[in-house]
């Protein structure tokens, strides 16, 4: 795909961000998969033309970071915590059964381009365990049969909402302009917080 | 019995606790108002006043890191804040930044008053959309009010998923826009931070209590927590328990009082090992249940407070399975700079996947102890010494049950019986 010259006006704001331009790598390449859906060879090149870069520093980079896609993933990426305390909480059986469910392993994509799978580290939702995240959006409290609900209902188009999220999920792309640091504008949606994030307030409110 | 004291988390139960309106209900903006108008040495030492030490896990006094950064240098000086949250286990910058952003950019507008910065920059993880866009509409709301962009400027910079990032120095570099990797220290962040500039590096939790302190003072500050733990801070709760969810209380809590007011470990389940500040930290167990949560309580019983994430394990749950995923972890987010945590976490889990499926012998126990030897205190930064962390510290409390894998010819443990769902049907 071509980058049109509102993309590299929008990335050319990216870099103005910064006192040296280098440190916008990291939001350009987000943005090349807002755009991309992953890392594509077009894009590192853009990259490294707009900061006076090789080709081949954009690529170390990019290659460091997890979340920077080599190839191309589903429209809704799922990310499933199997670091410790999820993973023996039931995050291990959630991702075991998703893999059985889609026909996927680790770092799979569904034929209909829907899902990808990936287990994940921890997320920094622990008091939510097992956790699942879809395009980096919270689904707190999985079990074995929400989490093939959730992955179904992305297959049939509509997906479940995130728990601590915007009202509705928003694609992979997206959710990657959101981390390039463009505002999409839904920051006030969703909760301010789960139960167990009010969980000390609420005891401290009853005299403890 | 300790009192939960809600100061962060006090209006996070309102809906909109997040917005600038809901903020600036609550005093929000009034602290920087006071700070701007004083001296610039004196905010410092009033944050060294209050006692605050750096909540991101090593607890360092944080008006004497202000203090290091030289003055009169005629160069540009950084804010820097911490906010990769990655350690397993930790879960309480990322709730704080959802519930009420913009006390942390409160903080940076005090801070980089204090050090006299006008840049400040949040490092944000890139695995939390929602946060991202919080703190992004905080910081646009901020600026459209006149509260940023006279004096302070607040960059967001949002990562990709590389657990080393928390490291300072490798922020530091990813920052630049680099590989995260660390950096040889001296020279300190202080003299040669972002772009070799003097640089404060805090943590969310740090520099989010600082507007308190401003407002209420540094002896309100004092007169909670212990001795040289002072204040309160966020503890997180999470694994077996009845009840998990962040509880903020002064230092100096214990987990037997947490446990108490919250509900417990899960019904019908006993404690039986969890970490005073996420995996990185030594593990400790039951025996350690009124252990004082704060940096010297914690340190005394041979382990960390690191960043009191209290992650409860009971008697269902396989130790070698739980350490054997942490190794697989470190492995995995070894940035690959430095031989003996490159090299050593991937020997660290060859040998604890023998172990774990009855494969090894008792010889593999003195060997995962003397790599284990060689890797602490011998790796470029401290990922490969929290590597080591519960590998030796669940040999020292558990080794039988080491030992009974051997003997067992694998796991003895039912991983259905430690899940949440155990009974539901799933």
């Amino acid at each position: 795909m071509a980058f049109s010259p509102e993309d590299l006006k929008i990335m050319d704001s990216i870099i103005k961000r910064y006192p040296r331009p280098r440190s916008a790598i990291m939001p350009l390449l987000h943005f090349v998969q807002s755009k991309a859906g992953y890392v594509t060879n077009e894009g590192i090149e853009l990259i490294a033309e707009q900061l006076d870069l090789e080709a081949a520093e954009v690529t170390a980079v990019s290659t460091f970071y997890t979340q920077y896609k080599p190839s191309a993933i589903g429209e809704y990426h799922v990310g499933v915590c199997t670091n410790t305390l999820c993973a023996v909480m039931g995050g291990d059986a959630i991702f075991a059964s998703l893999k059985d469910h889609l026909g996927i392993e680790n770092d799979g994509v569904t034929d209909d381009g829907k899902v990808s799978l990936e287990h994940i580290e921890c997320n920094a939702a622990c008091d939510y365990a097992p956790v699942v995240m879809a395009n980096w959006e919270f689904y707190d409290n999985q079990t074995v049969e929400s989490a093939k609900e959730l992955v179904d209902s992305m297959r049939a188009g509509s997906p479940k909402p995130p728990t601590r999220g915007p009202n509705k999920l928003v694609t992979w792309k997206e959710a990657s302009a959101v981390l390039a640091g463009l505002n999409d504008g839904l920051a006030n949606e969703g909760v301010q917080a789960g139960q167990p994030t009010l969980l000390g307030l609420k005891l401290s409110k009853e005299g403890k | 019995m300790t009192k939960l004291v809600p100061v962060l988390s006090a209006h996070w139960d309102e809906k909109d606790s997040f917005t600038l309106e809901a903020y600036k209900r609550h005093g929000g903006y009034k602290a920087s108002e006071k700070a701007l108008a004083m001296d610039p040495d004196a905010v410092i030492q009033l944050v060294k006043d209050s006692g605050l030490r750096g909540r991101g896990g090593a607890g360092f006094p944080t008006g004497m890191k202000w203090g290091f950064i030289p003055q009169g240098d005629n160069k540009d000086h950084y804010l820097v804040v911490n906010a990769d949250e990655s350690e397993p286990g930790t879960c309480k910058d990322t709730p704080l930044l959802m519930a009420n952003p913009h006390v942390l950019i409160e903080g940076c507008i005090i801070a980089c008053h204090a050090i006299r910065a006008k840049h400040a920059f949040i490092y944000i993880r890139g695995e939390v959309t929602h946060v991202v866009r919080r703190v992004n509409q905080a910081i646009a709301d901020a600026y459209a009010a006149g509260i940023l962009g006279n004096g302070v400027d607040v960059v967001l910079h949002i990562g990709a998923g590389a657990y080393i990032c928390g490291e300072e120095t490798a922020l530091l570099d990813s920052l630049e826009g680099f590989r995260g990797q660390p950096r040889l220290r001296p020279p300190f962040p202080a003299i040669a931070g972002l772009y070799a500039r003097p640089t404060v590096v805090n943590n969310v939790e740090s520099i989010s209590s600082v507007p308190a302190i401003v407002l209420n003072g540094a002896e309100w500050y004092q007169s909670m927590g212990t001795e040289k733990s002072k204040g309160t801070t966020l503890y997180s709760l999470s694994g077996h328990v009845a009840n998990p969810g962040q509880f903020e209380a002064p230092l100096g809590i214990t987990l037997r009082e947490i446990l108490e007011l919250s509900g417990g470990v899960r019904k019908g389940h006993k404690l039986k090992f969890w970490t005073p500040g996420g995996s990185s930290t030594p593990l400790f167990t039951d025996e350690h249940l009124d252990v004082p949560l704060d940096y010297e309580g914690v340190a005394a019983a041979g382990s960390m407070l690191g960043t009191k994430a209290l992650q409860i394990f009971d008697e269902t749950t396989c130790v070698v399975r739980a350490v054997l995923r942490w190794t697989e972890f470190y492995k995995h987010e070894s940035c690959g700079k430095c031989t003996p945590c490159r090299e050593g976490t991937w020997w660290l889990v060859q040998i604890l996947r023998d172990l774990e499926a009855g494969k090894g012998t008792e010889a593999d126990l003195a060997k995962l102890l003397d790599l284990c030897d060689n890797i602490m205190g011998r790796s470029f930064c401290a990922l490969g010494d929290g590597a080591t962390s519960p590998i030796t510290s669940s040999i020292k409390y558990f080794r039988d049950e080491y030992i009974a894998h051997l003997t067992n010819g694998g796991c003895p443990f039912d991983p259905v019986a430690s899940t949440l769902f155990v009974g539901a049907g799933a």
